[in-house]
């Protein structure tokens, strides 16, 4: 079982691997940027693979290593009951990463904590907004360069005449319909 | 001329679509989620969920303790079944380390892991009832939970922020009259379990309020990464204590329950049977359990015996280097996932190699059922958000880390 995904992938897409491993019983392929939608679409709707449930997407950053960031895809399928990782490397300079919230319900949210925490910047992601911080955080906590006594600015109270209701209400007309939370479908 | 008054009342009143704020802090939700609510008369069109209130950076936290120091942090996510966070994450931990656990301690994690699901699916239940207005049922479930509350008292000395597990076993061995109080504990949960069942399974006012609503199906659940209760409840059987057993699972006789139609009464349903299995779980873990250690033997991980501590040397530095550096964790990462309270609780942990975790990532059930959750409420009335958002269970704690 453990090598057939990894095996799997590197038939079909040679180039898109840079290495592989299955420590601890878990299967991890490390891909190419450029691959990681094919290969992601590819795991998901094979039938051999199946993939239909993505756990969990989110990243590690090894601070002085070169490429600095990992963003890790946790993904599973519920009917062969098998579990594969897909590692993606970024360089500091560089982040952007294209989004998979197209093939997956929860990735738009998932990509949005990393977001909030590393500083990933999803391309393609119908609506990269913190969401565990507030918007006006300054920095990205989880990575090794934020200190952890890190003071944050004073957001300014809202003024009396500003009515998050009403705020609320132009951006629901002012942009599309389609964003927000059923972009994800 | 009379015609032309009634021409004006009969027209169709058009109105625009209502913004309304709920949350974060609603009597009737609890957990402190923000929803903005888009809604045309009382459906609800839209959704826009935030979360983040309680949000205390519990993983940053971790990476500057000790990966011992971390277990007090994870009692503090799902805060209502906190020996589940706890041995998710000493199991997490041991994969890493590569050690095992004796026979003994995995019986104990697993009987002690099935008494605090009780006691969240018991709270879940109690509280919904609450929140739909019945106190009787309410009041029933809490008595079931207070006596579970009492057990883990017995074994852990706390009742809610326990710290019980450690890495490569747990804080002590079950005390030795552990099995008789379950037995008389075991009869009254039955008892509550029937009595919460004769209140509100065929309520005619609970049914009306919980069938039908916030319905999702099968296909989105799993696209949406739901998992635990409300994944079952939608007819997908996918629970790790069955498909990846761990801890004793394998070798114990229990079924899951799966619900069919995936809305709120089928979540309710699913959550009373499990109470049942686990019940059952315990009922057989402690008749197949013997007397043995309880901590791995791995002088690595484990502090050694108190008695050895004052009168040796070794066992003096042994301790010393263990409280202040740590244990020491071979470089690597591994994804290791339990059953928690209401779903899979994933931990995804990195180390450089030192005493202290180079990253703890918790994959919160909670918080990937908050991703989903516009799904349950667009397209139903206002007021069934109330029984929704009870039955999904969302635990802020754990949601926000």
């Amino acid at each position: 079982m453990a090598k057939k995904l990894i095996d799997l992938v590197q038939t079909k897409f040679a180039d898109a691997v840079v290495h592989s491993h299955s420590r601890l019983g878990n299967d991890t392929i490390v891909l190419h940027r450029e691959h990681l939608v094919s290969v992601m679409e590819f795991l998901r709707d094979d039938p051999a693979t199946k993939m239909n449930f993505l756990r969990d997407i989110t990243a590690v950053d090894y601070h002085h290593r070169v490429p600095r960031f990992d963003v890790v895809y946790v993904l599973y399928s519920m009917e062969h009951k098998h579990m594969l990782i897909v590692r993606v490397q970024l360089n500091e300079e560089d982040i952007d990463i294209p989004s998979v919230s197209q093939l997956w319900g929860c990735a738009g949210w998932l990509e949005r904590e990393v977001y909030d925490m590393y500083g990933m910047n999803f391309t393609n992601h119908p609506d990269l907004r913190r969401v565990l911080l507030y918007e006006e955080f300054e920095g990205h906590p989880l990575r090794k360069d934020y200190a952890t006594q890190a003071s944050q600015p004073r957001v300014e109270l809202l003024k009396p005449e500003r009515d998050s209701v009403e705020e609320f209400f132009h951006y629901v007309k002012d942009k599309d319909q389609a964003t927000g939370s059923r972009a994800a479908e | 001329m009379g015609q032309d008054i009634y021409k004006e009342i009969d027209q169709d009143i058009h109105t625009d679509p209502m913004i309304l704020q709920m949350g974060p802090s609603h009597p009737a939700t609890h957990g402190t989620v923000r929803f903005t609510l888009t809604l045309d008369g009382e459906t609800v069109v839209k959704c826009e969920t935030e979360v983040g209130y309680l949000h205390r950076g519990f993983e940053k936290e971790a990476e500057n303790s000790t990966w011992t120091q971390v277990f007090p942090y994870t009692d503090r996510l799902n805060y209502v079944s906190p020996l589940l966070n706890n041995f998710g994450y000493a199991l997490a931990v041991e994969k890493l380390l590569e050690i095992e656990v004796p026979e003994r301690c995995n019986y104990i994690r697993t009987i002690m892991g099935e008494i605090s699901r009780l006691s969240d699916h018991l709270t879940c239940i109690g509280a919904g009832a609450l929140e739909l207005g019945a106190m009787t049922a309410f009041l029933y479930a809490i008595e079931g939970r207070e006596l579970v509350w009492d057990l883990i008292e017995e074994v852990t000395g706390a009742r809610l922020t326990v710290s019980y597990g450690r890495i490569g076993g747990v804080k002590d061995d079950l005390t030795p009259d552990f099995a008789e109080h379950w037995k008389a504990t075991r009869e009254r949960l039955i008892e509550i379990h029937g009595i919460t069942d004769k209140l509100l399974t065929r309520n005619r006012i609970f049914l009306d309020r919980m069938e039908g609503t916030g319905v999702i199906t099968p296909e989105a659940a799993v696209s949406y990464g739901f998992t635990g209760v409300t994944l079952r409840s939608a007819g997908v059987g996918y629970d790790v204590r069955k498909d990846h057993p761990y801890f004793c699972y394998d070798r114990v006789d229990f079924d899951v329950p799966v619900g069919e139609h995936g809305d709120n009464f089928d979540r309710y349903l699913v959550r009373m049977a499990e109470v049942l299995q686990s019940i059952r779980i315990i009922d057989q873990c402690l008749a197949q359990m013997k007397p043995g250690p309880v901590n791995s033997d791995d002088p690595r991980v484990v502090l050694p015996e108190k008695a050895k501590v004052y009168n040796t040397i070794e066992s003096m530095i042994q301790h010393f280097k263990i409280i202040f550096e740590g244990v020491q964790v071979p470089p690597g990462e591994v994804y290791s996932y339990t059953e928690g309270g209401n779903g899979e609780l994933g931990f995804y942990i990195v180390s450089n190699g030192t005493g202290k975790p180079w990253k703890i990532h918790v994959r919160a059930p909670s918080f990937i059922v908050m991703g989903g959750i516009h799904k349950l409420f667009e397209g139903s009335l206002l007021a069934d958000i109330i029984p929704t958002f009870d039955t999904v269970n969302m635990i802020g704690g754990e949601c926000d880390r």
